[in-house]
């Protein structure tokens, strides 16, 4: 994900990554609106197929924040730093997209927009403590202070994503389990359901790979600019 | 330099840890079931809760003049009688899991919010559900 160099423009592989990503967006947006709606829910279940890919990328996302702020404190390298800001600004954006897209699936299906459920709690906590880790960095002038102090949110942070993901096994909840279970393997899906929802999936983490790039790049660009 | 980090961060780790499967956990009840409120009534009373558990087979009695919505709630072990204001939710039905915000009233629940729950499988329908069946389900049941 590091280059050894500094280059002005995104390269080949970012590239790659963005237009694959949008050229599959709409095959993406074709599968989930041609598959089968559900039994009980109907048309409603389709949400699904933006609500899941954008829960997926915030977890992925904030992972990845984890992974480079850790890196960022045993090597002190900015470049570290820039590819954990630049994740957790996505996962900000598609964690919002993954509740505002269940809030808009809880009204008509639960009955309500929202409720202090444990699922929908621990992601809002979780929204939270990223919203900081921005706050946090515009608040630090000194640019190393900065770094360290948003490498240990980053780091400390991330604790919140194991909890929202097994939350709802872990408390009683109104929002389902899993329907891809990864602690158990276990699938409760229609088989034309889950192909829509893993291409979906599958096409989401290609952008992730290409914005986490690319906005990395950019705030090199920044950081030139702001030494120069 | 590193082992301080790294001794701060497991003190910090350890300490939420112990927060999330020690203590903390009893506390985060989402609902209770019907018996857990029915073993410790004192505990409830005049105060709102939350109620969990699956609308008994053949218990849904719905009035369309007074919006008056009466089904017995069941955990498998005890029942309780609630009655709701309102028209009932477009998943709500009997078998199904729900949760109703209320406070107890004379021996009946009173609810204030009607939650319905639906389960984690997707489920494809056996035959048909094209969107003119979808439509005529829609206006028949309005």
């Amino acid at each position: 994900m590091l280059k050894v160099a500094q280059p002005d423009r995104p390269d080949a592989l970012t590239w790659v990554f963005l237009g694959l990503g949008l050229l599959l967006l709409p095959v993406g947006l074709y599968l989930a609106l041609s598959a089968p709606p559900d039994v009980n829910q109907g048309y409603l279940a389709r949400i699904m197929y933006l609500h899941v890919p954008g829960a997926w990328l915030g977890y992925l996302a904030f992972f990845v924040t984890f992974l480079y702020s850790l890196l960022y404190l045993f090597r002190q390298d900015p470049r570290h730093d820039r590819v954990a800001l630049a994740s957790a600004e996505i996962g900000l954006v598609f964690m919002g997209l993954a509740l505002v897209t269940g809030m808009l699936w809880a009204r008509p299906t639960w009955g309500v927009y929202w409720t202090w459920e444990p699922r929908l709690t621990t992601t809002a906590i979780l929204f939270a403590v990223y919203v900081g880790y921005f706050l946090l960095r515009g608040a630090i002038e000194d640019p190393e202070l900065r770094r360290k102090a948003a490498a240990a949110v980053g780091i400390l942070g991330f604790i919140n994503v194991p909890i929202s993901y097994m939350s709802v096994k872990w408390w009683r909840s109104l929002h389902q389990t899993q329907s891809i279970d990864l602690t158990t393997g276990k699938i409760h899906m229609d088989p034309a359901m889950l192909q829509a929802l893993l291409f979906n999936l599958f096409v989401f983490t290609l952008l992730y790979l290409g914005f986490v790039r690319f906005r990395s790049l950019l705030a090199a660009l920044e950081a030139r600019k702001e030494e120069a | 330099m590193r082992a301080k980090y790294l001794i701060g961060l497991g003190v910090i780790l350890g300490a939420l840890a112990y927060l999330i499967f020690g203590g903390l956990g009893q506390n985060l009840v989402y609902f209770l079931t019907p018996s857990e409120y029915l073993q410790d009534q004192g505990r409830y009373q005049n105060r709102p809760v939350r109620l969990g558990g699956l609308v008994k087979q053949g218990t849904v009695h719905y009035d369309k003049d007074k919006l008056e919505l009466r089904f017995i709630l069941t955990d498998g072990v005890a029942e309780v009688p609630v009655v709701h204001k309102g028209t009932p939710p477009g998943m709500f039905k009997e078998g199904q899991g729900v949760v109703v915000e209320g406070r107890f009233q004379e021996g009946i629940f009173r609810g204030t919010n009607l939650l319905v729950k639906h389960s984690e499988a997707y489920q494809a329908p056996k035959a048909g559900w094209t969107p003119e069946e979808v439509r005529k389900l829609i206006e028949e049941a309005k």
